[in-house]
């Protein structure tokens, strides 16, 4: 036996101050929004604008799931936008069933018979349904009465579209950028087909109406707001205790084996498929939670959110951030959702330089996706970077040789511990 | 000594190139042998079946006592039946801390689940400090592997193939790139590692393989050309042909 | 009647200038014969009278059914002769004689009524005069009344074919008079023996024409009887619930028969129920407890025992009525054995719809095929032969086509425009590759995922820019006059020009890409690089020259894809991400690395999305759909494509 020193089992929380200093703003955050708010505090903050921040939190998560999938395990998965999507689609249908419900309740109730489930069921298909031209519901609606059903498809519909896919595809070796074109071209697929007219989702139609939740109109959108607003910063700090947890031990030792040499990790008898695969899976399921929670502060959800290209934009903000780092994806997220929102609003001042004037509602995406090259061109670390030189640390020197022993793999230096 | 592994008949040829060539190997439970060859000869291909990273067109790869096909099996199940590999470049986790490293290849259940609910108890950090007492990097622990020197990093990676606790361990060029000093070390290393388990090492210096002292193969265009003793191989006309004939 | 007329005549001689009508005239003589049929106007019985203008003979007959079918004939109030007249103010008429069609004179309206055949007569008329145009000497009004006859062909119309028939000269209107013959003989032939023989001489004609006479005679009533009858024009029997008899067209059919009870809708039940509301109950039934069907189905019987309401059929009543009932198609179009050879000639022609369909739908697949090629090809070179994933090509694509359009912005010559456009397109984007390719790509070889990422940075951001500078809507980029239009080869077979320009303009594509690739030094050294830089780099070729050149090619060629998929679609700033999966999609399944590979994936891709389409033509998204699932998997069992390469050179 040797004096070698060990490392000590420290407590979770001591190992990874990063972590308990993302939760302590986090809840900062929460109570500071809570109490500016119009619903429970003084009215500092629009509920429009409690809203926003609402949706950045669900956007701060999926973003951590793409975090874990992309940065951690090394799969650029163009898909996770879609199966957030799917989430809010879950979701989405059972608030507009249930509203559509009570609506379609309350107008019969003046009628002289009173309604046979028959021509309750017939209501509400032809109301959700009229703008598609049908009048009965999809099969794929025989669950939308029951909440904890759809709560269950929220989980299991990206879940299993999840394993599905990444078994075939990480069962075939597809890898790099095939596995992204092969996600993208997954992501295409479902968005066309929800584009759709008897997709069963009202097509380009989408889902509407979801800001309003069944049985509580009394309540006005000023309280509700806030009630997401916990909801999404709650599934945020779970979700990033979550991804923590997962990172940290050896299972995270081995994702980030598999991103940086898999053929290695698997002549050490790890099964890299399972491996890929369970992350996949769980990130895909983090995503759809995310965009349940999404998708009611919205109000809409149609087709054209599950484009592709809202996944790449994922991927943007997880690289602007900085990946690899689950307070990177987070503050990405934030970041570019929230100037963006800023830009694209309108609220920006326009620049007049004389013989043109740039209007940045027009000019964003092109700033943006320069901006995007630059980073993944000067600053692959990142917005996280100035984290590392803030508390000066850098990585080990290599003398601008390759990192890793495989050229085509970057390996970020690791930033949780 | 009974027959650990056993390769019979084995050919496999890329878009008409036969890398190997009704190729026949066997080797014992703890035996160290040399496998020596020209470039090309199909040394690391040979290694590449071995492992599953190559399917053979043809031919039997037989392994363990119950003469198990891994011809059938994926790289992972091969690697926990216990066949180790070191790779001609050192390949560790330059990311991660020698002491990741090490708990990552150190012998345990490999499923997922298993892998997340882990929790390494005090043996397990013993045998991780043993390791690194044994390929001298004990002081290394915390370092990122990425720092080490190249030939720390060819020990850190015969440190692991030493946590997984193979049967079979098959090792590519390891002196290569390394010090007389480190070399010698690297000799102790895996002639140790041959008491209790087999070694193939794949190697090019011929001063190396004679300070192994073991049983040689020799390969040449995918086959076995001659097998015996360092002295014995290198006194076969043909072996001189091939290494100093072109 | 006669000698009064003419006294007439001799008045009207003597107070007109140049009034004299042949009152004698056999035209006249006919016309007078019928005169009260024709003043009397009716659709009923104008028969005769039209039939014996049109058989007597007369060759002035002809320009009284004209002049009658076009209002035009006029009648003399006071001596019933016939004239037609044109009418030269509201007051005045200049009239002419039937007779030898001489003008008599101007004279007031007054004395003249107008005779205003309805549209039944004009129809009867018309048919009459088809006889006389079908003989006419000039041979465009023979074509035009076998035009006529096309368009709307009638009984009467046979037997004005047969009797111009032998005396045609002209060779082509003899078989167009005879095929017509022959179509109008399959509908209103007197005979069955000469319908038959008549629908046997189309075996296989593909025509539509022929398929619109056919069908009809297998025209179907749907029946229902306790037994099916033993009768020679039975078809099929029909299973009520299935797609050709729904189940409640079936029972609608028991009762239009009164075979059955009707049934009641669940809204007229509901209002026949409301109707019946006393004191809050229903027949007894308290109304809160009708909240099922089954509650008010029991509500309305308790009516109709009470005779408020008439009793309907149950459901079960329902069901057994159905089982116990055939249904079945009688032919009604024709006798049976006139169906038996229509069936018989129509499942000819069937057979040889669906070869001709296959061809053409292999055509339809095939310049698919061929444009998923054009906009693969460059792709199969940046990222087939460098490695290089080029997420902005589908970008590339796009300029090439605004290119174009801005060439026919300045000429607005088509084909010199497109002429100059396809070199200019090259240019632009070659030039954008090689200013990409310099500023971006070359520090990111070998790091794939962050090259598709900076690619993608670069492709939102030309799209953005493309959307600021040409608008968000559609742009149009117009093919020259020469590549409008189709080639026809039969009524189903057709394929438009511009698809077979694209088609061989891929052909030329792939000719220069093999070309520039084997038989060139560039091509020679972009192998070398490809294969190993740092090899080429020692014999003295500059790999960051040719990686320039070889990505700056790659573009260009998108360029050019552009300015034809912008000729056959639309140009928008968002047409790359069109194309971009589906592109990526031909490279990896075909192989990359391979340009054969490219072309069979483009051929494999394009007949996949048409072959699809073709078994669900209303969706083409679900096309889309369907392909793309399609490719994952079969991505699954060939991972390495279609054209795999193995060993070494498949892992560099």
């Amino acid at each position: 036996m040797t004096d070698v020193s060990l490392p000590r089992r420290e407590p979770f929380a001591l190992r990874f101050p990063s972590v308990m200093v993302f939760v302590a703003i986090l809840a900062l955050f929460t109570v500071g929004v809570t109490i500016l708010s119009e619903g429970f505090g003084i009215g500092v903050i629009s509920t429009s604008f409690v809203k926003t921040l609402g949706k950045t939190l669900c956007l701060c998560l999926v973003a951590l799931a793409m975090d874990l999938v992309w940065g951690y395990c090394g799969i650029l998965s163009l898909g996770h936008m879609a199966f957030f999507g799917l989430g809010g689609y879950a979701i989405g249908m059972w608030l507009m069933y249930a509203r559509t419900e009570i609506i379609v309740l309350e107008s019969l109730a003046a009628a002289p018979l009173p309604p046979t489930p028959q021509e309750v069921s017939d209501g509400i298909a032809s109301q959700i349904f009229g703008v598609v031209g049908a009048s009965e519901f999809p099969p794929i609606w025989a669950f939308a009465h029951s909440l904890p059903l759809q709560l269950l498809a929220v989980v299991l519909v990206p879940g299993l579209l999840a394993l599905v896919f990444g078994w075939l595809a990480f069962r075939s070796r597809v890898t790099g950028v095939y596995l992204s074109i092969l996600t993208q071209a997954m992501t295409l697929a479902l968005s066309l087909h929800l584009f759709q007219n008897d997709s069963g989702l009202r097509g380009n139609n989408g889902l509407s109406g979801l800001q309003n939740l069944p049985g509580q109109s009394d309540v006005s959108q000023d309280i509700v707001s806030l009630w997401f607003f916990w909801g999404s910063a709650l599934a945020l700090g779970l979700g990033y205790l979550l991804c923590a947890w997962i990172v940290s031990g050896k299972f995270g030792s081995v994702i980030r084996a598999i991103r940086d040499d898999e053929a290695r990790v698997r002549f050490l008898g790890y099964p890299v498929e399972a491996f890929k695969l369970a992350i996949f899976t769980v990130t895909a399921v983090i995503a759809g939670i995310a965009g349940a929670l999404y998708y009611p502060q919205a109000g809409i959800i149609n087709p054209a959110e599950l484009a592709p290209i809202a996944s790449i934009y994922l991927a943007v903000w997880v690289a602007i951030g900085g990946r690899g780092r689950l307070y990177g994806a987070v503050i990405g997220a934030a970041f570019v959702s929230l100037v963006s929102t800023w830009f694209t609003g309108g609220q920006a001042p326009d620049i007049n330089l004389g013989f043109y004037t740039i209007s940045w509602v027009d000019w964003w995406t092109v700033l943006l996706g320069l901006s995007f090259v630059c980073v993944t061109l000067y600053a692959p670390k990142g917005i996280g970077g100035l984290v590392d030189i803030l508390i000066d640390r850098k990585g080990p020197n290599r003398h601008g040789a390759d990192l890793g022993p495989d050229q085509g793999a970057l390996r970020e230096q690791e930033a949780d511990k | 000594m009974s027959t650990l592994l056993e390769v019979s008949g084995v050919s496999v040829s890329f878009d008409g190139f036969k890398a190997i060539n009704n190729l026949s190997f066997q080797i014992a439970d703890a035996e160290l042998r040399a496998v020596i060859g020209p470039n090309g000869a199909g040394k690391t291909t040979f290694m590449d079946i071995i492992t599953g990273k190559t399917r053979p067109d043809e031919g039997r790869v037989v392994y363990g006592d119950r003469g198990d096909s891994l011809l059938k099996m994926s790289e992972s199940k091969i690697a926990q039946a216990g066949i180790g590999r070191k790779f001609q470049r050192p390949t560790v986790f330059e990311d991660q801390s020698v002491f990741d490293n090490l708990m990552m290849a150190l012998k345990k259940t490999r499923g997922p689940l298993a892998v997340l609910f882990f929790k390494p108890t005090k043996d397990d950090n013993d045998k991780v400090a043993d390791l690194a007492e044994q390929i001298g990097l004990s002081g290394a622990l915390h370092r990122k592997s990425g720092e080490l020197s190249h030939g720390q990093k060819q020990w850190l990676e015969i440190g692991m193939l030493l946590a997984q606790d193979p049967r079979l361990l098959l090792v590519d060029e390891p002196a290569a790139g390394m010090t007389p000093a480190e070399r010698e070390h690297t000799t102790d290393i895996l002639r140790e590692a041959a008491k209790t388990r087999a070694v193939v090492v794949v190697e090019h210096d011929m001063e190396f393989v004679r300070r192994l002292n073991c049983k040689v193969t020799v390969l040449h265009e995918g086959s076995v050309l001659a097998e015996g003793s360092l002295d014995h191989v290198t006194k076969n006309q043909q072996v001189i042909e091939v290494y100093l004939g072109r | 009647m006669l000698r009064f007329a003419t006294l007439f005549l001799t008045w009207l001689s003597l107070s007109g200038p140049a009034m004299a009508q042949q009152a004698d005239a056999p035209i006249q003589r006919l016309l007078q014969t019928h005169s009260d049929v024709l003043l009397e106007s009716s659709r009923r019985t104008i028969g005769p009278a039209v039939d014996a203008l049109a058989n007597s003979g007369l060759p002035e007959a002809q320009v009284v059914l004209d002049k009658w079918q076009n209002k035009e004939m006029w009648v003399d109030e006071e001596t019933g002769l016939f004239v037609y007249a044109e009418e030269i103010d509201r007051d005045t008429l200049r009239i002419y004689d039937f007779a030898d069609g001489t003008e008599i004179g101007e004279v007031p309206d007054d004395a003249f009524d107008q005779l205003k055949p309805n549209s039944g007569i004009r129809g009867l008329i018309a048919t009459a005069l088809v006889q006389f145009q079908l003989s006419d000497p000039d041979p465009d009004t023979r074509r035009r009344a076998l035009d006529a006859i096309e368009r709307g062909a009638e009984e009467s119309h046979l037997a004005a074919l047969r009797v111009s028939l032998p005396n045609e000269t002209d060779d082509t209107i003899r078989a167009r008079k005879d095929r017509l013959e022959r179509l109008l003989t399959i509908r209103y032939g007197e005979t069955d023996a000469e319908r038959i023989t008549a629908i046997q001489s189309f075996g296989g004609d593909l025509s539509v024409d022929v398929r619109a006479a056919l069908n009809p005679l297998l025209a179907v009533r749907v029946e229902a009887a306790d037994a099916l009858p033993d009768a020679p024009d039975i078809g099929r029997v029909l299973q009520p619930g299935s797609e050709a008899l729904p189940r409640d067209e079936a029972y609608e059919l028991l009762v239009g028969a009164d075979l059955a009870k009707p049934r009641i809708s669940r809204e007229d039940q509901r209002n026949a129920l409301v109707a019946n509301i006393s004191d809050g109950q229903v027949a007894g039934v308290q109304v809160a407890t009708l909240d099922s069907q089954a509650a008010r189905d029991m509500a309305y019987a308790a009516l109709a025992e009470q005779g408020t309401v008439t009793a309907v059929a149950t459901e079960a009543e329902v069901d057994d009525r159905l089982a116990s009932h055939v249904f079945y198609e009688r032919y009604i179009g024709a006798p049976p054995e006139v169906v038996a050879a229509a069936q018989l000639a129509l499942q000819a022609i069937e057979n040889k719809v669906h070869v001709n369909q296959a061809i053409d739908l292999g055509l339809d697949a095939l310049s698919l095929a061929s444009i998923y090629f054009l906009a693969a090809i460059g792709l199969a070179i940046t990222f087939g032969v460098m490695g290089v994933i080029n997420m902005a090509h589908g970008e590339f694509i796009m300029m090439g086509a605004y290119t174009g359009y801005v060439v026919q912005l300045f000429i607005p010559d088509y084909t010199l425009s497109i002429i100059v456009a396809i070199p200019l397109a090259f240019a632009v984007t070659f030039g954008a590759g090689v200013a990409m390719e310099r500023l971006v790509i070359r520090w990111l070889y070998h790091r794939p995922l962050e090259t598709l990422l900076a690619t993608f940075g670069i492709s939102i951001a030309l799209q953005q820019l493309a959307k600021n500078i040409f608008g968000t809507q559609a742009r149009p980029l117009t093919a020259p006059d020469w590549l409008d239009g189709s080639l026809v080869i039969n009524d189903i077979v057709s394929i438009s020009y511009i698809r077979i320009a694209i088609f061989v303009l891929a052909l030329l594509f792939l000719a220069l890409f093999l070309f520039v690739m084997n038989r060139t030094r560039l091509g020679l050294e972009v192998r070398a690089v490809t294969q190993n830089p740092r090899m080429a780099a020692s014999m003295g070729i500059n790999p960051d020259k040719i990686n320039m050149l070889t990505f700056g090619f790659g573009s260009g060629i998108a360029g050019i894809a552009g300015v034809a998929i912008g000729l056959y679609a639309k140009v928008t700033s968002e047409m790359g991400s069109d194309y971009i999966v589906q592109s990526f999609m031909t490279v990896v399944v075909g192989g990359v690395g391979n340009i054969w590979g490219t072309l069979l994936g483009a051929t494999m891709v394009g007949s996949l999305q048409k072959g699809i389409e073709w078994l669900n033509p209303s969706n083409t998204l679900a096309a889309q759909t369907y392909m793309i699932l399609f490719i994952i998997l079969f991505i699954q069992f060939r991972p390495k494509g279609i054209i795999a390469l193995k060993g070494r050179a498949a892992e560099a």
